[in-house]
């Protein structure tokens, strides 16, 4: 032991030689354009190499050219040739047009088109005295809509429930005045459900001896319609705001009020839809199956043709409802298809374990249903939703075809206005509105990348 | 649940058994959507009565009485409510399979070029869809329609488009093809030609299986493709012409611009509608493409470059083959919606079967008929979809092991 001690004391260093720099290739810029932009297109070893590193010298240049050409083509128009203050059209005009822009000038976007009617963009028509409300309406559902999307924030039952029940009650009272008047025939008719929900279960009761249906039933027939009166009550009571009709509501708010709604309705009618199709009784799911794949099957300007059209028709003699409502009907029925098949998706992706194992424990369809596969399912689907919500997001754009003055749709009557007639306002419109919709949906789909990536722990390669 | 003796019990109640339950349940709903259906059928015939609109499809031979700016089969203002509906049908094939096709293709270069190890082309593609793809198509529609129209000359003018042919506002003219008398056979050789080359392919198939060797089967299949009717046409005496357009540019101004009906011209609506559709289903391709490519698992891209195959060999014989399998029921329904999706055109008034319906619609007041036979025409479409895909993945399902 000690000779080879002694013998190594001779060639092994005691310290440490001091770090050389790496060579100038391998760090820094000059590697990483090394390895990521030039790898590609340097071999020319042989003629099939050489061929593909041609082919993608070419194909580099060509992208590069064409997308410096879009990024210049933008900012020439955009922000170089912009204008950027007036108080009317005629700020954007050429000289020989009546205008005050020097005759040779480039044109660019009109940006005081935008800002001066942006109030017309976000509300449409809403009176001005009365646009608080859609404000407030936003700082209500703001930190609900924030509080359900973040994972960190407790409650969500809770949370939900505001979302979904009570703040399209508060949003419909502050946005339409409430005070919507309800025929005695509505009050009469949901009493007269009710009664007879209660006589059947009573029936039931009395003919086969099944004890405690009527208390257990009974308990849900009087919170629903507990639920369904104060609802009434609450859309029918005059709390003093004026009235604002629908054909007012209009732009950002219009939009995001067909958005909510379509998600609001469809997300529980998605999941019943979705149970149906993958229920055990041939009736239900022939039911939903023919609902689900008749609605995905046709375009969404169709449907929303038809309930311009043909849905005045299907009703009474009488009754008619105004043409917003008749929109948000089919753009939620439609939605609720596409959600019936994400929920399935999901429920589908739940273990069979999971079914049978709560079988084991004695829980009812609905226990199983609501306390552990649809909550499983639901937190898997996230991602889902939020790409149907998307979806949904910009289809709300085709409602000002038929005639609504949603986001889109308000750009044609800001066209129209005479003291704002200038070359670029058109562009300059569209220009805006693709900005605004872009940064509404990538940030959803941002999130819906991110909730897929926190579900998704440990699978990474 | 209800029991776990195997004999009928009788204490369980008649109203906790399920299958008494489930019929009960059953017949509620049955009931309740006969009561809708039957509400709904009732109030629309009472209301069709009492508006004194006709039913029926009766309305449909009545002479339409409007003009339709794209038709490929004779069409004028004395044909009929049908044939303008037939006319948008066809339009709706058109724009479809020309967007489906170029769609594909841009599609499967985005999403590889998003695969790219060069950074430059993999961050310009990502950049494109995701711009793209979070803007709503019926803006763009518009925004391409209106650039369009911005862009290209008047009636009178025009500007050459590289290679294709030239633009105005009228359109973008093109050389048209015209057949003569004996074509016919010049068709029956192409058939005969994708036939032979679909032979020649298996052949090598084959032969490769069997010996190793190597055959360029595609090189040889282009070549009898393209040679083989040429060689026909030519030697019965060039039955057909290529007709360009022709550009007035002398004359009384009203008479100056494109001939019409010589050459073929693409309309700026179908351009516009063309384009949008392309670069906004393009991008759902790619991110389709780029999943199915990376659920191929790494190891059989190391294991074929073990076996000292090149990049591109790599990709075409074993990554694309088996992204395949993860890429076609996706890229399925993109087809069908770029189907769907063209129903915008009438927005900016290309006359497919929404645009040609609509408007039978409102000029005849048949609503109820107009919808239900638009929406048989896309239904009919998903239907048929639907079937290739079960038929696809049953196919596929057997396959595996």
């Amino acid at each position: 032991m000690a000779t080879i001690k002694d013998h190594a004391r001779h060639y092994v260093r005691t310290e440490m030689l001091p770090e050389q720099a790496p060579p100038a290739g391998e760090v820094g810029m000059r590697k990483w354009l090394w390895d990521n932009v030039f790898s590609s297109m340097t071999n020319f070893s042989t003629i099939g190499a050489a061929i593909s590193s041609i082919l993608m010298i070419v194909l580099t240049l060509a992208v590069i050219a064409l997308f410096w050409w879009v990024i210049v083509v933008l900012y020439k128009f955009g922000w170089q040739d912009a204008i950027w203050s007036g108080t009317d059209g005629s700020f954007c005009r050429p000289e020989d047009n009546k205008g005050k822009v020097p005759i040779g000038t480039d044109i660019g976007a009109c940006w005081p088109f935008i800002t001066n009617r942006i109030g017309q963009f976000m509300n449409g028509f809403y009176p001005e005295a009365e646009r608080w409300r859609i404000y407030l309406t936003y700082i209500i559902g703001a930190p609900l809509i924030a509080g359900l999307l973040m994972p960190s924030v407790p409650r969500k039952g809770l949370n939900a429930i505001l979302l979904f029940v009570a703040f399209p009650i508060v949003a419909t009272i502050l946005l339409s005045g409430g005070g919507i008047e309800i025929a005695g025939s509505t009050w009469i008719f949901w009493a007269v459900v009710f009664a007879i929900c209660l006589a059947v279960l009573f029936g039931i009761q009395m003919a086969t001896g099944a004890k405690g249906l009527l208390m257990s039933g009974g308990k849900v027939v009087l919170m629903a319609a507990i639920a369904i009166f104060a609802i009434l009550f609450a859309l029918s009571f005059d709390f003093g705001l004026p009235f604002v009709e629908t054909s007012k509501w209009g732009g950002l708010m219009l939009t995001l009020v067909i958005g909510l709604t379509g998600i609001v309705v469809s997300l529980p009618l998605g999941i019943v839809l979705a149970l149906g199709r993958r229920s055990q009784m041939p009736a239900v799911r022939l039911a939903s199956t023919i609902f689900i794949e008749v609605w995905r099957g046709v375009p969404l300007i169709t449907v929303l043709f038809m309930s311009s059209v043909m849905l005045p028709l299907f009703f009474a003699e009488g009754v008619s409802f105004d043409k917003l409502i008749r929109a948000l009907i089919v753009v939620a029925l439609f939605s609720s298809a596409y959600m019936a098949e994400v929920v399935r998706g999901g429920l589908q992706a739940i273990p069979k374990g999971q079914y049978e194992g709560s079988q084991a424990l004695g829980l009812s369809y609905w226990q199983t249903t609501f306390l552990i596969t649809m909550p499983q399912a639901l937190k898997l689907v996230i991602p889902g939703i939020v790409n149907t919500f998307i979806g949904l997001f910009k289809d709300t754009t085709l409602v000002s075809i038929i005639g609504l003055y949603d986001f889109l749709g308000i750009l044609d009557s800001a066209l129209q206005d005479t003291n704002w007639l200038a070359p670029t306002n058109q562009m300059t419109g569209f220009l805006f509105m693709a900005v605004v919709y872009w940064v509404f949906c990538f940030s959803m789909s941002r999130y819906s990348m991110y909730t897929e990536n926190r579900l998704h722990t440990g699978h990474k390669r | 649940m209800t029991t776990i003796s195997d004999e009928p019990s009788s204490k369980v109640s008649f109203w906790y058994d399920p299958k008494v339950r489930s019929i009960i349940s059953q017949l509620i709903l049955v009931g309740l959507i006969a009561w809708g259906l039957y509400a709904l059928v009732t109030n629309t015939i009472h209301n069709l009565e009492r508006l004194n609109i006709a039913s029926g499809f009766k309305f449909l031979s009545t002479e339409a009485g409007f003009t339709l700016i794209q038709s490929w089969i004779p069409y004028d203002k004395s044909a009929t409510y049908l044939r303008a509906f037939m006319v948008g049908l066809i339009n709706t094939f058109y724009v479809a399979i020309v967007g489906i096709f170029l769609a594909t293709i841009l599609g499967f270069l985005v999403g590889i070029a998003r695969l790219s190890k060069s950074w430059i082309i993999s961050r310009v593609a990502t950049v494109y869809v995701e711009v793209l793809r979070n803007i709503p198509l019926l803006l763009q529609i518009i925004i391409w329609y209106k650039i369009l129209l911005l862009l290209s000359p008047d009636k009178r003018g025009s500007i050459s488009i590289l290679g294709i042919g030239e633009m105005n506002v009228t359109g973008l003219w093109t050389s048209k093809f015209i057949a003569h008398d004996g074509f016919w056979v010049t068709g029956i050789a192409i058939g005969i030609a994708l036939v032979l080359a679909w032979k020649v392919s298996r052949w090598a198939h084959k032969r490769q299986d069997a010996t190793g060797q190597q055959f360029p089967s595609f090189w040889a299949g282009l070549g009898i493709v393209i040679g083989l009717p040429l060689l026909v046409f030519f030697a019965t005496g060039s039955p057909g012409v290529i007709e360009s357009p022709e550009f007035v540019s002398e004359g009384p101004m009203l008479r100056r611009g494109f001939k019409t009906g010589v050459g073929f011209v693409f309309i700026p609506e179908f351009l516009a509608l063309l384009f949008a559709l392309v670069l906004y289903t393009a991008t759902f391709i790619a991110e389709i493409v780029r999943a199915g490519i990376l659920a191929v698992d790494h190891g059989q891209t190391e294991a074929a470059g073990a076996l000292g195959l090149r990049r591109g060999t790599i990709l075409r014989q074993v990554v694309i083959p088996q992204a395949m399998r993860v890429i076609i029921p996706p890229l399925t329904s993109q087809y069908l919606n770029l189907t769907k999706n063209s129903s915008l055109a009438m927005a900016i008034g290309y006359p497919d079967v929404m645009g040609a319906g609509g408007i039978v619609l409102n000029q005849s007041g048949q609503a109820v008929e107009m919808i239900i036979m638009i929406m048989v025409v896309y239904l009919t479409f998903s239907l048929v979809t639907s079937v290739f895909m079960n038929w696809y993945n049953a196919k596929m399902s057997m396959v595996e092991r």
